[in-house]
C-alpha cells in the first residue's frame, strides 16, 4: 500500500477545459456578461462573478427515451395505504412520482458559474478600442521614461553595475588562475611551521619559492581590470500617460426622467470600465447641471432630484474649472461625456459652442454626446427628425471639422450597439464619425 | 504513539485530526479484517491524498485522474464549483479508480474517523468488487487502464496541434453523444487489453509510412466490378450488420473519415466500454462497498480501536448515506442504490445465519447455511444488478422497503398500483425491478441495420422500441446529426415497435460535411 500526498501538485488541471467551454459557449456567456453588467454599480461593473446561461446551448446530447409517453413501471418504495387494483390520479407534474435514473443536472434550465475578473472583462469589451488615441499621445510624447536596456562597457560611474562587473571580474580571475588570498595565507601558514620546526630546509626553500611566484603572479593580475567595469545601459522611451480622467455631464433639470437618467448610467459605465481596461488609474468626476453646475458624487449625481432650467455652458465651465484645477492635460488623459435630453436656453447655444471649441475639446482625448430620449417617442408624427437645439449647436461644432461622437439613445437595448459602434475597432483605427 | 501503546490503549486515533501515521495505521488495522476475517481479494491499493479543488477536477473529467481536454470537462467543473462555493453541495469523501493499482482519492478535509471509513469503503469495499465481479473481468483491463488513458490524452492533444481545437472538438463532441451506443454488449473471444492499443496505433502508421510509394497512385488500377447490389446477405455479412456498436461501425466503415477520426472514435469507445460494467452493477457495488464498510467499522470499534466518539461520527454519516426516502417525501429521487444494496447485503447474511421459515422456503440454497461471508463473495462475483435483484430480493425486504410497482400507461388516465408488498405481489415486484435494472431498460436498443450501397449510401438504423417509449425528440435530432456528420451522408432512424414492427417515426439527417 502506498500513501501519496498529491496536495502539493500544481492545481488548475481543468484549465484547459476551461478555456475550451468558454469559446464554446461564447456567445452565451457574452449575452449573460451584459445582463449582468446592467445591474451594477458603475465602480463595481467590472468585478467578474457569477453568470447564467440557457443550458440548451452548451447541452451534450444522447440517445435517450423521452420523459412521457409509453408503458412505463414504476416501482416505488414507502406503500402506506395503496392494495393492488387501486387506481391513482396522476400527479400534477406529468412525470409520475418516480422517474429512474434522473439525469444528472437535469431540470435545471440555465446553468449557472462564475466567472473571473479578467474573463468577465474581456466578454465584455471584446473587439473594442480606444479611438486614435496611441497615435496623438506618442506623437505629443512630453513625457519620456528611462528604460533598462542591458549593458555597455562605458557610462557614468553612477551607473556602474557593481555585480556584473564583479561577475566579470570573477570569472578573468579564475580563468587566468590568480591565487585566491587563501591559497597565499595558507601558502605563509606552511613556510611559517616549517620555519618553526625547523626541519626539511629544502622543502621550505621550494615553499618559498612557490610563494614568491604566486604573489608576482597575484600583482600581474590585477583584482579587477578596466576590462571587466560594466554600467548600466539606460534606454529612453516615450510614456504614455496611464492615468485618465473621466467626466460624466449630465442634464438633471426637470425633463430628465428617472429612465433617461438610467440610461445615461449605463452609457458612464460602460465608457469607465472600458477605461479602467486601458489606464491603470482612472478618475471620475460627476458633473450636474441645470442652470447652474455643480460636482458631486456618485449617488448625488443619480440620484438626488433637482429642478431649475437647463443651461449646458454652466457644465462646461465647471469642467473646464476641474480640468485647470486637478487635471492637467500634460498628465492626464481627459475623457467627457455629456448625457442630455438635449434641451437648452437658446440664448445659451452659442457659449457652449464657443467653450467647448475653444476650452474643452483641445484637451480631451475624446468627447461623446449622448442623446437620451423617452421610449416610444422615437418618431413625433408631422416633426420628422425634429432636432434638439444642443443637437443643432453641437452638430454645427462637428461641422467645423472638430471630432466629437454625438449619439441617440431612446431605449436601454440601444446602448450597448451604440457604445460599441463608437469604439469599434477599425481597420483605419479613426472611427470617430458619427452619424445617428 | 508510544504512551497510548504504554497505556494499553488501543485507539487508532484521538479526535478528528489525522497524519499519515494515523492513515497508515487505520489502513493496517482494516487490512487485517478485511483480509483476515472477510477474506477479500483486492488489487493493490495506492492511496491518495487531494485537496478539495483537485476533486472537483476529477469529478469533472469522469473521475480519472487523467483525460483528454474537452469543453464538456469545463462546463461540468464550473458547475460543481458554483454549487460547491455556494454551499449547496458537498463534495464526495472519496473517488476510486477501477485499476490496477486501485488509486483511492481521500479529501483532505475529512476527519479521522471519515478516512478510515473512506478506506473501508473504496480500498477495500470497491477494490474487492472491481477485482472479482464477473463483469468487470470481462470487460475492464484494470492494468492498461492509465496508461491507455495517457496514450488517449498525448493523441488528442497530437491532434489538437495538427489539425487545431475545433476539428477536433468536433469529432469528440459527435463521439460523446454516441457513446452510450459504443459498446459491446455481449462478451467475445479476446480479452480486452489496452495496452496494445497504442501499440497498435503505432504500428498501424509506421506501417503506412514505410508502404508509402507514391508510385502506386500512377499505377493504371482495374476497372471496379459493379458488385452484386441485389445480395443484401452478403452485403449485411460484409459490414457485420445489423450492428448495435455504432461507433465500432462507423470506425470501421464511414467512407469519408481520416484515420485519426476513426482512431478518436475509437478512443471514444474504449473508454465507454471499461465504464460499461459500473453502469450494471451500481446497486451491487455500493451495496458491497457500503457492506464492507458497515463490518470493519463495527469490527474496529469492537476491538476497541474507534472511540465511541468516532464511532458516532461514522454511524450519523453512514445512516444519512443509506437513507431511503419514501416515495412521498419531498427529498425522493428513485431508489438510493446504497440503501437498497446495503439492505439486500444485510439480508442476505441474516438469510443464511438466521433465517425465518419464509426465509427456507424462498432461499432454500443458502438459507441457513451458516457463511453469509462467504455467500456475499460468491455473490460479489457471479452477479450483476439485473440477475442479483432477480435472485435475491427477500419478501422481508420487501416488505421493509414497502415496495410496489405502479404501472403507467400513456393511454390511461389513471395509474394502476401492479403489485404491492403481499403474498400476491412479491415476485411480480422482484421481477419488475430487476427488468428496471436491465441492459435493454437502461439503454434503448439501436442498431445499424442497412446501407443503401446501390443509391445515395443512406445509412439506416432501428430503434427498437419498448412499450411504446420513443426518443427523445431534441437530443436524438441532435445526436443523429452528428451521425450523419461523420457517416457522410444522410442517415435515418426510425424507430420501430418492437412487437408490432410498425414504424412509429422517423429522424432523418444530412451530413454537413464537416469531416472532409
Amino acid at each position: 500500500m502506498h500513501i501519496l500526498d498529491r496536495r502539493l501538485n500544481p492545481g488548475g488541471k481543468s484549465l484547459g477545459n476551461r478555456q475550451r467551454f468558454l469559446r464554446r459557449a461564447k456567445a452565451l456567456v457574452r449575452q449573460a456578461v451584459r445582463d449582468a453588467s446592467a445591474q451594477r454599480r458603475i465602480r463595481e461593473v467590472d468585478q467578474g462573478g457569477e453568470v447564467s446561461i440557457p443550458l440548451g446551448g452548451v447541452g451534450e446530447p444522447s440517445f435517450r427515451r423521452s420523459g412521457s409517453g409509453g408503458v412505463r413501471d414504476h416501482l416505488l418504495p414507502g406503500n402506506k395505504k395503496f392494495s393492488e387494483g387501486d387506481r391513482i390520479n396522476r400527479p400534477p407534474s406529468g412525470g409520475g412520482g418516480g422517474n429512474e435514473g434522473a439525469e444528472d443536472g437535469g431540470g435545471e434550465d440555465a446553468f449557472r458559474f462564475a466567472l473571473s475578473q479578467e474573463e468577465f472583462l474581456d466578454l465584455f469589451l471584446e473587439d473594442l478600442e480606444l479611438p486614435d488615441l496611441e497615435k496623438r499621445k506618442l506623437t505629443d510624447g512630453e513625457s519620456h521614461a528611462l528604460q533598462r536596456a542591458g549593458y555597455s562597457t562605458s557610462g557614468s560611474p553612477s551607473n556602474l553595475a557593481i555585480a556584473r562587473t564583479m561577475r566579470n571580474s570573477l570569472s578573468r580571475r579564475l580563468a587566468l588562475r590568480r591565487p585566491r588570498p587563501e591559497e597565499i595565507t595558507a601558502l605563509e601558514a606552511d613556510i611559517a611551521a616549517l620555519e618553526r620546526s625547523r626541519e626539511d630546509p629544502e622543502k621550505l626553500q621550494a615553499l618559498r619559492g612557490e610563494l614568491e611566484r604566486q604573489l608576482r603572479r597575484a600583482q600581474r593580475i590585477p583584482y579587477i581590470d578596466p576590462l571587466d567595469v560594466r554600467y548600466r545601459r539606460f534606454n529612453e522611451v516615450p510614456k504614455p500617460v496611464a492615468k485618465a480622467v473621466m467626466f460624466c455631464l449630465m442634464d438633471v433639470s426637470g425633463s430628465m426622467t428617472e429612465d433617461m437618467k438610467d440610461l445615461a448610467k449605463r452609457f458612464f459605465v460602460l465608457l469607465f470600465v472600458f477605461l479602467k481596461r486601458r489606464y491603470k488609474h482612472v478618475d471620475i468626476v460627476f458633473i450636474r447641471h441645470t442652470h447652474q453646475a455643480q460636482e458631486v458624487d456618485e449617488d448625488t449625481f443619480f440620484h438626488s432630484p433637482e429642478t431649475g432650467g437647463t443651461v449646458v455652458s454652466t457644465a462646461l465651465e465647471e469642467m473646464a474649472k476641474v480640468i485647470e484645477d486637478r487635471y492637467s492635460p500634460d498628465e492626464w488623459n481627459i475623457y467627457g461625456a455629456q448625457a442630455s435630453d438635449g434641451d437648452n436656453t437658446s440664448s445659451d447655444n452659442a457659449r457652449t459652442a464657443a467653450l467647448l471649441t475653444d476650452r474643452i475639446l483641445p484637451v480631451c482625448q475624446y468627447y461623446a454626446y449622448l442623446e437620451v430620449g423617452r421610449d416610444g417617442d422615437s418618431l413625433p408624427i408631422g416633426f420628422i427628425n425634429r432636432e434638439t437645439d444642443l443637437w443643432r449647436t453641437y452638430s454645427r461644432v462637428r461641422a467645423d471639422g472638430i471630432t466629437i461622437a454625438m449619439r441617440k439613445v431612446r431605449h436601454r437595448r440601444e446602448i450597448y450597439p451604440v457604445f460599441r459602434e463608437l469604439f469599434q475597432r477599425s481597420p483605419q483605427g479613426t472611427a470617430k464619425e458619427a452619424t445617428p | 504513539m508510544s504512551i497510548a501503546a504504554l497505556d494499553g490503549d488501543a485507539l487508532l486515533f484521538k479526535g478528528v485530526e489525522w497524519d499519515f501515521g494515523t492513515i497508515r495505521r487505520a489502513y493496517e488495522a482494516i487490512e487485517e479484517i478485511a483480509i483476515g476475517e472477510l477474506g477479500l481479494n483486492v488489487y493493490p491499493n495506492r492511496i491518495e491524498v487531494i485537496s478539495a479543488e483537485q476533486m472537483l477536477d476529477a469529478y469533472s473529467s469522469t473521475g480519472m485522474p487523467l483525460f483528454y481536454k474537452h469543453w464538456s470537462f469545463g462546463k461540468h467543473f464550473a458547475q460543481h464549483e458554483t454549487l460547491y462555493r455556494k454551499g449547496m453541495r458537498g463534495l464526495a469523501y472519496e473517488i476510486v479508480i477501477n485499476s490496477s493499482p486501485c488509486i483511492s482519492y481521500i479529501m483532505e478535509e475529512n476527519t479521522a474517523t471519515m478516512q478510515a471509513l473512506v478506506i473501508a469503503h473504496a480500498a477495500f469495499g470497491h477494490n474487492h468488487f472491481f477485482r472479482n465481479n464477473y463483469l468487470f473481468k470481462q470487460w475492464t483491463d484494470a492494468e492498461g487502464i492509465l496508461d491507455y488513458l495517457e496514450f488517449a490524452k498525448g493523441y488528442v492533444a497530437q491532434c489538437e496541434d495538427r489539425y487545431g481545437q475545433v476539428a477536433v472538438e468536433r469529432v469528440l463532441d459527435a463521439t460523446h453523444a454516441l457513446m452510450s451506443h459504443g459498446v459491446h454488449r455481449y462478451p467475445r473471444r479476446k480479452i480486452p487489453d489496452l495496452r496494445s492499443e497504442q501499440k497498435r496505433e503505432l504500428e498501424r502508421r509506421e506501417h503506412g509510412e514505410r508502404m508509402y510509394n507514391d508510385l502506386w497512385r500512377t499505377v493504371p488500377g482495374k476497372e471496379k466490378q459493379a458488385p452484386d447490389l441485389t445480395d443484401v446477405q452478403r452485403r449485411r455479412a460484409l459490414l457485420e450488420l445489423p450492428q448495435e456498436n455504432i461507433l465500432y461501425f462507423l470506425e470501421k466503415v464511414a467512407p469519408r473519415l481520416a484515420p485519426w477520426q476513426r482512431e478518436i472514435l475509437r478512443i471514444g469507445r474504449q473508454v465507454a466500454q471499461y465504464f460499461y460494467p459500473q453502469s450494471q452493477t451500481k446497486l451491487m457495488n455500493e451495496g458491497c462497498a457500503t457492506w464492507v464498510h458497515y463490518y470493519i467499522m463495527n469490527r474496529l470499534h469492537e476491538k476497541g480501536m474507534l472511540g465511541d466518539g468516532a464511532m458516532m461520527e461514522f454511524l450519523h454519516s453512514h445512516t444519512s448515506v443509506v437513507r431511503q426516502p419514501d416515495f412521498d417525501d419531498p427529498y425522493y429521487g428513485g431508489l438510493n442504490p446504497y440503501a437498497l444494496g446495503f439492505a439486500m447485503m444485510q439480508d442476505i447474511v441474516r438469510i443464511c445465519e438466521q433465517p425465518t421459515d419464509e426465509d427456507r422456503e424462498w432461499f432454500p440454497d443458502i438459507a441457513g447455511s451458516g457463511s453469509g461471508i462467504a455467500v456475499l463473495r460468491e455473490v460479489w462475483a457471479n452477479y450483476r444488478d439485473e440477475s442479483f435483484v432477480s435472485q435475491f430480493l427477500s419478501p422481508h425486504l420487501i416488505r421493509k422497503f414497502g415496495l410496489f410497482h405502479v404501472a403507467d400507461d400513456a393511454d390511461d388516465p389513471k395509474l394502476r398500483v401492479a403489485a404491492i408488498h403481499d403474498e400476491r405481489g412479491y415476485r411480480r415486484i422482484r421481477q419488475a425491478l430487476s427488468r428496471q435494472y436491465d441492459v435493454a431498460h437502461l439503454d434503448p436498443d439501436i442498431q445499424v441495420v442497412d446501407v443503401d450501397l446501390g443509391g445515395d449510401r443512406r445509412l439506416i438504423l432501428h430503434h427498437r422500441v419498448l412499450n411504446k417509449v420513443l426518443l427523445d425528440e431534441g437530443d436524438t435530432r441532435q445526436v443523429v446529426q452528428h451521425l450523419a456528420d461523420l457517416w457522410g451522408y444522410d442517415v435515418v432512424l426510425r424507430e420501430v415497435d418492437a412487437t408490432t414492427e410498425t414504424v412509429l417515426k422517423e429522424h432523418v439527417a444530412s451530413s454537413r460535411h464537416v469531416f472532409g
